[in-house]
């Protein structure tokens, strides 16, 4: 390959990590590869230490609490309305209005003197994941976070007090462990029953389902198999999503209300669970307890077409869109023959020649982009409304995903927002303009790794401003 | 126009996040015969419950199937009567109103080819066209139109998708140039920058420099670039819920009317509308289902009022991945399932119909014993609408733009 020392470490910059900052490349030109494998080895380098930040279970107590004592002050807000209106209405001898709109009120009232605490929480999370981001050398193992969280989606849309504590104890975790359980801890975590409405699924010859008039849903059954596992179309059938469906009723979590201590957390409940064995994939499942769900996942966990789907998607989202089989299938028989162990696969993907001979071709998705473009001026910190709103725009809001699937990969779903970004990089531009030399940056940030053009235009730019912004809008920028 | 609304609810987010308009100006040929159509796509994300917009009251097993969540005329509040056999769901009285007029056909027991239930390879099939999953990477919109332009039979200068949305979907992607455009609140950059990015992407990256020249092209086109502010600081996330669901349903539907409408604007188009996924409590007379619905239904009369005269030379076509399962599931809701509605809208059709060839509910009448089985293939609904309202040519339908659909012949009459 005839790369040179710093376009290379540009390349494992931009293609592995979060886009250089000021010094990266000059660190890590001697040896890209192993600094990259050396980021993997650092302990406890997928950890946000969150001594401060609430657990998940801990966060939906406080957003279900408020709400509660919300909803008791728009009780009490009209019970005083209505008490009002009965005197207004005695003292002029008026016939009685309706009562509509009363409770709307009543409601406004309430809101305002309890404010949800469900935003605070989201934005905390979300500092800290853009300061993690911000602070670390390469940002390889951040990468892998967003890769993960993304495979393990859930939405803040639906459970927004647990989104980010959710990434923090399910995935982070385990992002460097072994697959089977990274599967096991996002699939039993509330967040990700609540998000597939799983909590709520009863067996119909469990006892809860025999009482009540609610049985199946097969919704988390069918996207582990679907999109967290074995992939579309690799055989499994309707009966097996029903079979599995049955082995996870059971699965939910303490309801918030009932229990100070471990509202929200993870629990089996047998009452709900479907009696009886189960059959998923040709294999029977005889066990009764929670145990009968967690054999299915171990089992799915280490699956060759998991493996072949888990190493497509880290190969695309990495690589390129349509990613070199030969690459695909090393990674794949890492997967297999290390038993699903996540750092090994990682390591083979960056050691494999294939994964440094593709050009820069492939479109960075929106946050990579713009932690790309902040990490370049050495900010190290940014305000989390101004971040989420921005990814709003960029059609890629933080933790709301707009189906389980994720955020797509390729390049035809994120084109077209090219102009968004151009707006967001006038912005930032703007409000950076008065400390960022453009020149600065395209010799101390990016070592001069781009191309002629670029710095023509740059030098050629009417204003800080105008340079700022070609240059973050640039190929070089985009695509790595 | 402020269509930055922050939707608390993961299905109101996924409207805002699918939402999409494409166009191309209308074709040459239809012009010299002294017509001028519009056709607007509207996909419903999510797999719509067919049974539960459109009920089947005249079938004698509708009641047990559904249960007291079966439309009924005598419902709380009572479904609206179609055609003695059909009723529609109470939240759609503006499609009831076109019904009347006959400007609107429902065609019911209709999916697309795919068999499956994977909503992800099922919006594959009903965006690419094609007769199963996988490997697509066009949409049969943006083939239709590029047949049209290959035959010389679409102004030049218009021959163009327009994506309205920071993901551009599959129906209109493919060789026809996709014109993207998202509303805002951010100061846009100055024409100077934009035309600077222009030639250094024209030097470096002819990809971004089409993707770049399309924005700039729209921003010519309409105006809708000229926002009034930089983005607030603290906008806040949280949401006015249905309110602004049914809100963003009429702006997007509304906004793409008023650029089909003008005289020299676009011709074709597609909006996307996700949220229709009804696992837990999908409600029937009222509701989740229905009050998504009720949003469906201000956006399309959003679309008649803002067409104005326009609105004679108009097909709107609803369409949705796959249908949901006949009976209620365990939480209230139905899961994925296969045959559904198609609904169609506008003063060109020939409606006041509902098409169906009732395949019954019995258990042994199901598909799979389960789902309302399918009888009319979606793609002879959609050629025939193609061919008969954009006049594109009977061969293409069959090859290009719905490929390996010979044997699904275009269905006449739907409009005229």
């Amino acid at each position: 390959m005839s790369r040179s020392a710093k376009a290379e470490a540009a390349l494992a910059l931009h293609r592995f990590g979060l886009g250089p900052r000021p010094g990266s490349i000059a660190a890590i030109e001697a040896d890209p590869r192993g600094a990259l494998i050396a980021e993997l080895d650092r302990p406890a380098i997928s950890e946000i230490t969150a001594v401060d930040l609430p657990s998940s279970a801990k966060a939906f107590r406080t957003v279900t609490d408020a709400y509660a004592r919300r909803q008791a002050k728009a009780i009490t807000a009209k019970k005083e309305q209505d008490a009002k209106r009965r005197q207004m209405a005695d003292a002029s001898a008026m016939s009685e209005r309706p009562a509509q709109g009363m409770g709307e009120m009543a409601e406004k009232i309430a809101a305002e003197a309890i404010p949800d605490p469900g935003r605070p929480i989201y934005l905390e999370e979300a500092r800290r994941r853009v300061a993690a981001a911000l602070g670390v050398e390469i940002g390889f193992v951040e990468r892998l976070v967003w890769f993960w969280s993304n495979h393990f989606c859930v939405s803040a849309d639906k459970i927004r007090s647990m989104s980010g504590a959710y990434e923090r104890e399910a995935i982070r975790a385990h992002v460097l462990g072994r697959f089977s359980d990274l599967l096991l801890a996002a699939e039993g975590h509330p967040a990700m029953l609540f998000y597939l409405d799983q909590t709520i699924s009863m067996g119909a010859n469990s006892i809860a389902g025999i009482n009540r008039t609610r049985g199946l849903n097969e919704n988390l059954a069918r996207e582990i198999l679907e999109l967290h596992t074995l992939g579309v179309r690799t055989g499994y059938s309707q009966e097996d999503v029903v079979g599995f469906a049955n082995i996870l009723t059971g699965w939910t979590l303490v309801p918030p209300g009932d229990n100070p201590e471990h509202g929200g957390e993870f629990t089996f409940n047998p009452r709900l669970h479907e009696p009886g064995p189960q059959r998923v994939l040709g294999k029977s499942y005889d066990d009764e307890t929670v145990e009968q769900g967690r054999a299915v996942l171990r089992d799915l966990a280490v699956n060759p077409a998991t493996a072949t789907h888990i190493a497509t998607k880290l190969a695309r989202h990495f690589v390129a869109d349509a990613p070199p089989p030969a690459l695909v299938a090393r990674m794949a028989k890492a997967f297999l023959d290390s038993g699903g162990d996540l750092k090994q696969v990682a390591k083979v993907m960056v050691s494999s020649d294939e994964a440094w001979a593709q050009p820069p071709a492939k479109l960075k998705r929106p946050g990579e982009w713009v932690i790309g473009m902040v990490r370049a001026t050495g900010l190290t910190q940014a305000d989390p409304a101004r971040y989420t709103d921005g990814q709003v725009l960029l059609g890629e809001p933080l933790w709301r995903p707009p189906s389980p699937k994720g955020f797509p990969d390729d390049e035809a779903s994120w084109i077209d927002g090219v102009g968004r970004r151009l707006d967001v990089a006038n912005n930032f531009a703007e409000r950076i303009a008065g400390r960022t030399d453009p020149q600065d940056v395209i010799e101390t940030v990016l070592a001069s790794q781009v191309s002629p053009e670029v710095i023509q235009a740059v030098s050629r730019a009417e204003s800080r401003q105008q340079a700022l912004v070609l240059l973050f809008m640039s190929a070089e920028f985009q695509r790595r | 126009m402020a269509f930055r609304h922050h939707l608390t609810t993961r299905r109101a987010a996924l409207i805002g996040a699918g939402s999409l308009f494409a166009w191309s100006q209308m074709p040459r040929l239809a012009r010299a015969e002294g017509r001028d159509p519009r056709m607007l796509v509207i996909v419903l994300r999510g797999a719509l419950d067919g049974l539960g917009a459109v009920a089947p009251i005249g079938d004698p097993d509708w009641i047990g199937l559904r249960g007291d969540r079966a439309l009924t005329l005598d419902g709380k509040p009572p479904a609206l009567p179609l055609d003695g056999f059909f009723a529609l769901n109470p939240a759609m009285p503006n499609l009831h109103r076109l019904y009347k007029a006959q400007h609107a056909t429902i065609v019911h027991a209709t999916a697309t080819p795919y068999r499956e239930r994977s909503h992800f390879d099922g919006q594959d099939v009903l965006e690419s066209g094609l007769a199963r999953p996988g490997g697509a990477d066009t949409g049969w919109l943006n083939r239709a139109l590029a047949e049209l332009a290959s035959d010389g039979r679409v102004d030049p200068r218009g021959s163009r998708v327009l994506g309205v949305g920071s993901v551009t979907p599959l129906v209109v992607r493919g060789r026809a140039p996709v014109l993207s455009w998202v509303p805002q609140k951010l100061l846009p950059a100055n024409e100077d920058t934009q035309a600077r990015l222009l030639d250094l992407y024209k030097h470096t990256d002819p990809r971004l420099a089409v993707a770049l020249e399309a924005r700039m092209r729209l921003a010519s086109l309409g105006g809708t670039l000229t926002s009034d502010a930089a983005m607030p600081d603290n906008a806040p996330l949280s949401a006015p819920g249905m309110a602004g669901v049914r809100a963003y349903f009429a702006e997007a539907a509304g906004t793409a009317a008023r650029f089909l409408a003008k005289p020299d604007g676009p011709r074709v188009g597609a909006i996307g509308f996700i949220g229709w996924d009804t696992h837990i409590n999908e409600g029937a007379a009222s509701g989740q289902l229905a009050n998504l619905l009720g949003a469906l239904d201000g956006a399309l009369a959003a679309i008649e009022t803002n067409m104005g005269d326009a609105w004679r030379e108009t097909v709107v076509a609803v369409v949705t991945e796959f249908g949901r399962t006949a009976r209620i599931n365990g939480t209230n809701g139905t899961d994925h399932g296969t045959g559904t509605v198609a609904l169609l809208a506008g003063g060109a059709l020939r409606g006041g119909r509902v098409i169906a060839d009732w395949p019954g509910l019995k258990q042994a009448q199901l598909y799979e014993e389960r789902d309302l089985k399918p009888t009319t293939d979606l793609r002879a609904v959609l050629k025939g609408l193609l061919r008969d309202h954009l006049r594109v040519d009977e061969r293409a339908l069959a090859n290009s733009v719905f490929p390996d659909s010979i044997g699904i012949a275009p269905m006449a009459g739907l409009v005229g």
